[in-house]
């Protein structure tokens, strides 16, 4: 074994070490929210995984980006494939283990990869010039200062990096197949690296032309790993997390919003609908709706994750739109980092987020006297006309609206707390069944007419 | 136009085909009664069998709920449920879009498991049966379709009213945003009971801009409250007299000349 493959097989066994950790915190972070089974109808699911995430059916309600989108996710698909012949290449230390091995096979995918990483490099200076240059509106709105914007524009310069990375390598070679045919495998004429790199690579000595070879490959593995580690702390993990999120959306009527059994429960035994008395023994009140990460479900917390601040949503909510300060985006984002705080926190086991001392720090015994309101106002979330713009919106199913209604739940169920408009309309339904404080006559309509 | 309750048909031994749910709007809004009665003059001129629950009927519960009160939408729907059961209502239709989502989809969780139609559905059904004739006449002016959130994005309804708008000969021109894009008309979650947050403009003013913007005369709609907010839009603007906000209904009654 060279020593460049005992380098390369420790670097990968690392990275991949390094990212299940990673990857399982996010798993973990996920599993804060409620438990909720959700396994109905696998069919349809896998109907949607396959159309919106496998698809990109929603894309391409805006066929422009969803194009160029189109061709980084279909070149990444793709490298995967290179990606393996990349990694057995790197244990084994030999080279382009598949070339001359599997016939045509292998010019076809290279070549397809090489014209898809252009089309790929070409989106990405797109992306960028839309967000930096351009300046398209939905990348600039308030919540997109800082972090969600440097983190976008580092994804786009890693995608550059990649491509640059498997364009030299495949560059040089093109040449050195000619000058050392033993060592290079002939691997078909590779059209784009021929045409684009191979010519500025001529008249090269053999030792140049492997350490440019070598670099493009270690560039490209090394950014491949650097993405892996990166993901899980990025808005870019929506390229693994939408097909869950695909698979776990809501299937029920849109307009059906979650119930609560317990007020049922207490309805029907209110009104002598039920024969049992009311089942809560002990006396204590329940909460309902949600506050924090701990009272939404874990589809919640999923979607957070899936978002990667498209803006698609806030970019047609009729809120956000007339100037109201309520962005379905933003909302999905501060249930992210609320998440992500509370986790780090408790993995710091400091004894100070105990709810009481003397038990072991977990999600159960965990309290920072903070919630989701600090970050979400009441503005944001009386500005909201249930509309489902945003749920339509979304190319990977997140309902950012879920979450809105089961906040509204909390202030107005548990805290009385609402715009001071709703009571009287509150008032009249509770005495006579109206929204709206009249003459209660429901026949006038037609006995006056 | 005849209306009778349903405790009345039923006291002189007949059953309604249908319950006509009128909604809070068009049993008390000035202008929604203006569409619950052209719905209720074209079942009649058709012959259809429907019966009204008068004052027996009381709020689905939407807006309470969307505003994040489910106790109260719960008892408004556990005792809407007994009264329709009470009346063993199978068959619902009803002009607001709102009540029409809640009777239909968040009903049968409290054991409430009814056939509920849009009366833009049914309309249209009449229409293709040939039950409901329009009289042929002139292209009309031009109209352009406000799809209300709970018809369209919420139910997938677009296809249905836009039918009878062509049945009805009128000169269709789509705006800006329509459809699965349609902008919502600022009245749904609640919006409609208290004033607006902070911000530039009022969600139906935009919605009035991009009517405006289609130089229609007509704009056609499917719910009480979108009616009223576009006309207040259309106010703001000072084109209340110039563009008319009418119910698919209304413009079946006026094309027939009923």
């Amino acid at each position: 074994m060279s020593i460049q493959a005992i380098i390369f097989t420790l670097i990968t066994l690392s990275v991949f070490y390094l990212a299940f950790r990673r990857y399982r915190r996010i798993v973990r972070i996920i599993q804060m929210g409620k438990p909720e089974i959700i396994n109905d109808d696998p069919a349809k699911r896998w109907r949607n995984v396959i159309l919106i995430a496998f698809g990109q059916k929603k894309m391409f309600k805006r066929w422009l980006p969803a194009l160029f989108h189109a061709f980084i996710y279909v070149a990444f698909l793709l490298t995967q494939i290179e990606l393996i012949e990349m990694l057995i290449d790197g244990v084994t230390g030999k080279h382009r283990i598949f070339a001359g091995k599997i016939g045509l096979l292998y010019p076809a995918v290279i070549n397809l990869i090489e014209m898809l990483s252009v089309l790929a490099f070409i989106a990405t200076l797109v992306f960028l010039a839309r967000r930096n240059i351009v300046k398209v509106g939905r990348f600039w709105k308030p919540e997109m200062k800082g972090w969600p914007s440097l983190d976008a524009n580092l994804i786009l310069l890693g995608e550059i990096l990649l491509i640059m990375g498997i364009m030299m390598m495949n560059g040089a070679d093109q040449v050195l197949q000619q000058m050392e045919p033993g060592h290079y495998p002939a691997t078909g004429n590779l059209m784009m690296s021929s045409l684009l790199v191979a010519p500025r690579f001529q008249g090269l000595s053999v030792t140049a032309l492997v350490f440019l070879e070598r670099t493009g490959w270690w560039l490209h593995i090394m950014v491949v790993y650097g993405f892996l580690l990166y993901l899980p702390y990025s808005k870019h993990l929506h390229i693994l997390l939408a097909f869950p999120n695909t698979y776990y959306a809501k299937l029920k009527p849109r307009g059906k919003m979650t119930n609560i059994p317990e007020i049922t429960q207490e309805l029907q035994s209110m009104l002598g609908l039920t024969q049992e008395g009311t089942s809560d023994a002990t006396g204590e009140i329940p909460e309902f709706g949600a506050a924090d990460i701990f009272q939404l479900s874990w589809k919640n917390v999923l979607d957070a994750y899936t978002c990667t601040e498209c803006g698609r949503c806030t970019s047609v909510c009729p809120a956000n739109l007339t100037g109201k300060k309520l962005s379905p985006r933003k909302i999905i984002m501060d249930v992210r980092d609320r998440a992500e705080v509370i986790y780090s926190n408790i993995e710091s086991g400091d004894a100070k987020f105990l709810k009481a001392e003397g038990q072991p720090l977990t999600a159960e015994t965990y309290s920072d006297g903070a919630n989701l309101f600090q970050r979400i106002s009441d503005e944001e979330l009386w500005a909201c006309t249930t509309c489902n713009a945003c749920v339509e919106a979304c190319p990977v199913l997140i309902d950012p609206l879920d979450v809105i209604l089961q906040l509204r739940r909390y202030k107005i169920l548990n805290e009385s707390s609402g715009p001071a408009d709703w009571l009287p309309m509150f008032n009249s339904l509770e005495s006579s069944g109206s929204v709206w404080q009249v003459n209660q006559d429901r026949e006038a309509w037609f006995k006056e007419a | 136009m005849v209306v009778q309750t349903i405790q009345q048909l039923i006291a002189s031994g007949e059953k309604p085909e249908y319950l006509f749910w009128v909604g809070c709007a068009g049993n008390f809004d000035a202008r929604a009664q203006k569409v619950v009665r052209a719905f209720a003059l074209i079942m009649n001129q058709i012959g259809v069998s429907f019966a009204v629950l008068g004052n027996e009927e009381s709020c689905t519960g939407d807006p309470a709920r969307r505003a994040g009160n489910e106790f109260l939408f719960q008892m408004q729907a556990l005792q809407n449920i007994q009264t329709l059961q009470a009346y063993e209502v199978t068959r619902i239709i009803t002009t607001c879009p709102h009540c029409f989502n809640t009777l239909k989809n968040e009903y049968p969780d409290y054991g409430g498991n009814f056939e509920v139609y849009h009366h833009t559905e049914m309309l249209n059904q009449w229409i293709q049966e040939g039950k409901l004739k329009i009289e042929s006449g002139e292209t009309g002016s031009k109209t352009t379709y406000h799809d209300s959130c709970y018809l369209g994005r919420v139910n997938g309804i677009y296809s249905v009213p836009r039918e009878i708008l062509s049945a009805l000969q009128l000169d269709v021109i789509e705006m800006e945003q329509s459809a699965s894009r349609g902008l919502c008309c600022g009245a749904g979650g609640g919006q409609m009971f208290k004033e607006d947050e902070p911000g530039d403009q009022r969600i139906n003013v935009a919605r009035a801009e991009q009517v405006l913007a289609t130089g229609a005369k007509t704009v056609a709609a499917n719910c009480p409250f979108c009616i009223t907010m576009l006309q207040d839009g259309l106010k703001a603007k000072d084109k209340q007299d110039e563009v008319m906000v009418l119910d698919l209904a209304e413009l079946i009654v006026q094309k027939n000349n009923w």
